[in-house]
């Protein structure tokens, strides 16, 4: 190819890029606006009175939106109090953070053994783990409700830490066997030539090292449990002491359909914890997300 | 340096006892045991006791945590406990133990046993057949939420998977404002299905033709000179005003994945395609979708699997009225509502024969990849 040539294509694809990038951001920023609007209504309408969002749209607000007396915290105040989403909120919190250090303790564990330990049956146990990883979950509840009533543990927090743990595990052990078992060879090698036990090898050498995909895999179960609203119903309840936000959420749009102050400040109440770790984790939240969706 | 060279302490040896023959057997029993009971025992005590939430919390993931810690050091120190000619084959029990454990208790007996119930009746008490499993795919009701979920899969997928494709071709030319956009749009996945349920009626909100109009669809469709639509009680188009919330939700989940495919696509091939004449639009067609097959599928086959399973904006946002059921949804009702065991076990297995060739294809992979 002559250079002459090569400067035209070149100057060709300046002039093409150009031209096909100005209608291309537009056409971008435009879904991203569309994308963003649904929530940006929810978030302006749960700073608005009562009686403002009723009788006119959020939009309208857009005109004039330096006027302080349309904003209010009073939603907030009443949603967390009376309607009981603070108490949710710290349910919440309570029925997650378990929810994913536990599976992500005993997955490491096993993860650790299948990858490096050598024992009769561990390549079906795990062939088993990574077909349980797509059942669907219903397929477990009755069998469980049924035995957790039998237990007295059914409403409890502890029943809600299992469950979860129950079903994340097979996901947990495959994500974190596909790391751990890539690992250099050489460096678990050279810990067992210096004497060190399995679980010094395992708690010195193999966890530290693999944060990374325990980051991935904790930020994925932390939004799995925290947003989940169908195990939390099943095995905690809706009672107003134990609930948890999205739960709390649901039964609020049952009783009071057409109080918006109550459930747009109440969605966003159930918002915050996931868009902050979203905002602040956002790498960490890809790579977990996309490792984590064919979650049964 | 193995430990076992040295001659044991006098004190391991007085624990020996505790440690060797029938006790052995028993303290390893009792120890988990004795840890499960510690920890409910705490459990009662923090929810009944009237301390500070935050307070309980803490408290709980300590026991928690420390629990499952605890578990794994008794056992393992147990097992170093053995001859040692049994030592290191007892002890990746130990390691894999409670995973299995948890796993046989929370997925393999629950499955089995919901198989079983699913051919009894609704107190699980008559055998019944093929019964439930007439209803789950003959009756009227049931007819509908098959269809519905047809419908969910078939739009859902369909539109998450284009639109996260030419949303990942078209930012990926954006340069420096790509991250920010892609932000935007994956955001929703970070919003819980209840919180997006509500956001979603909140646009579909309906007031008399007298009264503004506070939902913005209701406010467009309006403006644009029609009468205010109650869109959730619209048959059939209900179905679809729900699909479009988990379409919203997934776009952004699907746009990331494939964007990393894309972003793998080499530049030199792009660059001789376009030497060679190709528009845009082939180089899309020719160039980048053979070669980023391979994500589509796995994205295709994770946003089936994912709205199979729809349960929660259909709970939250028409629980199933107006022909919105959809299985998952039903198959709670059954359990909750009309405390049918059978019927619900039997829509249970429905779900579960839906994905059994996702399973099967899972576990291919896995032996090829490890041959």
């Amino acid at each position: 190819m002559t250079t002459e040539v090569k400067i035209a294509t070149q100057s060709d694809n300046l002039f093409r890029k150009f031209f096909s990038a100005a209608p291309l951001r537009v056409v971008v920023i435009l879904i991203a606006f569309v994308w963003t609007l649904p929530t940006v209504g929810l978030l302006i309408s749960s700073f608005r009175p009562p009686n403002d969002i009723t009788t006119s749209g959020w939009w309208t607000v857009l005109a004039h939106p330096f006027e302080t007396a349309q904003w209010t915290l009073a939603n907030y105040e009443r949603v967390l109090t009376s309607d009981g989403m603070g108490v949710a909120f710290l349910n919440s919190l309570l029925v997650t953070i378990p929810s994913v250090v536990i599976p992500i303790t005993i997955a490491a564990f096993a993860a650790y053994a299948f990858a490096w330990l050598k024992f009769p049956g561990r390549n079906f146990f795990f062939v088993l783990i990574v077909g349980l990883m797509v059942v669907p979950l219903q397929m477990s509840l009755i069998p469980l409700l049924r035995l957790y009533i039998s237990i007295d543990l059914n409403g409890t927090f502890l029943g809600v830490w299992l469950a979860h743990t129950g079903f994340g595990l097979p996901l947990a052990v495959y994500l974190l066997y596909g790391y751990i078992s890539t690992l250099p060879a050489e460096i678990i090698e050279s810990a067992h030539v210096d004497g060190a036990s399995p679980l010094t090898t395992f708690s010195k050498l193999v966890l530290p090292l693999s944060v990374p995909v325990i980051a991935s895999f904790a930020i994925f179960q932390f939004l799995w449990v925290w947003n989940d609203l169908l195990v939390a119903l099943v095995f905690l309840g809706t009672k107003k002491e134990v609930t948890v936000v999205t739960a709390r959420l649901a039964t609020l749009v049952g009783e009071r359909g057409e109080a918006w102050h109550v459930l747009t400040a109440g969605a966003f109440i159930t918002m915050v914890i996931p868009l902050i770790v979203f905002f602040s984790l956002q790498r960490y939240f890809v790579r977990g997300l996309t490792a984590g969706s064919v979650k049964g | 340096m193995d430990p076992s060279l040295a001659s044991p302490p006098r004190s391991k040896r007085l624990l020996d006892i505790f440690t060797t023959g029938p006790l052995r057997i028993i303290v390893s029993l009792i120890v988990p045991v004795v840890t499960f009971l510690v920890l409910r025992w705490s459990f009662i005590f923090m929810r009944d006791s009237e301390a500070n939430k935050l307070v309980i919390g803490v408290v709980a993931l300590v026991i928690g945590v420390g629990a499952v810690w605890a578990l794994f050091l008794v056992t393992d120190n147990l097992v170093s406990l053995l001859p040692k000619s049994m030592r290191e084959s007892v002890r990746p029990y130990v390691f894999v133990g409670p995973a299995l454990v948890i796993i046989s208790l929370y997925l393999i007996y629950p499955t089995l046993q919901t198989a079983y119930l699913s051919f009894f009746d609704a107190r699980s008490e008559v055998f019944v057949g093929l019964e439930n499993y007439a209803f789950a795919l003959t009756s009227p009701d049931m007819l509908i939420a098959l269809r519905n979920n047809l419908l969910w899969m078939v739009f859902v997928t369909f539109f998450v998977v284009s639109l996260g494709l030419v949303i990942a071709v078209m930012a990926d030319r954006l340069g420096r404002w790509e991250p920010i956009a892609k932000s935007f749009i994956f955001l929703p996945m970070a919003i819980s299905a209840v919180g997006a349920s509500v956001i979603w009626k909140f646009i579909y909100s309906f007031q008399p033709a007298s009264r503004p109009q506070i939902g913005l669809l209701n406010a467009i469709y309006t403006w644009l000179g029609g009468d205010p639509q109650g869109w959730l009680i619209l048959k059939p188009w209900n179905n679809f005003f729900l699909i479009i919330i988990m379409i919203w939700l997934l776009t952004g989940f699907a746009m990331v994945v494939i964007s990393a495919g894309v972003k793998g696509v080499p530049a030199e091939l792009l660059e001789a395609s376009r030497i060679d004449g190709a528009t845009e639009v082939q180089i899309f067609f020719k160039v980048i979708i053979p070669y980023i097959r391979g994500t589509l599928l796995t994205i295709t086959t994770t946003v089936l699997i994912m709205v199979l399973k729809v349960f929660d904006i259909v709970f939250v946002m028409t629980s199933g009225q107006n022909e919105t059921e959809v299985i998952a949804n039903r198959m709670f009702r059954e359990m909750f509502t009309f405390r049918n065991f059978g019927r619900s076990g039997a829509l249970a297995m429905v779900l579960l024969v839906a994905v059994i060739p996702v399973m099967i294809y899972n576990v291919r992979s896995l032996n090829s990849a490890r041959r």
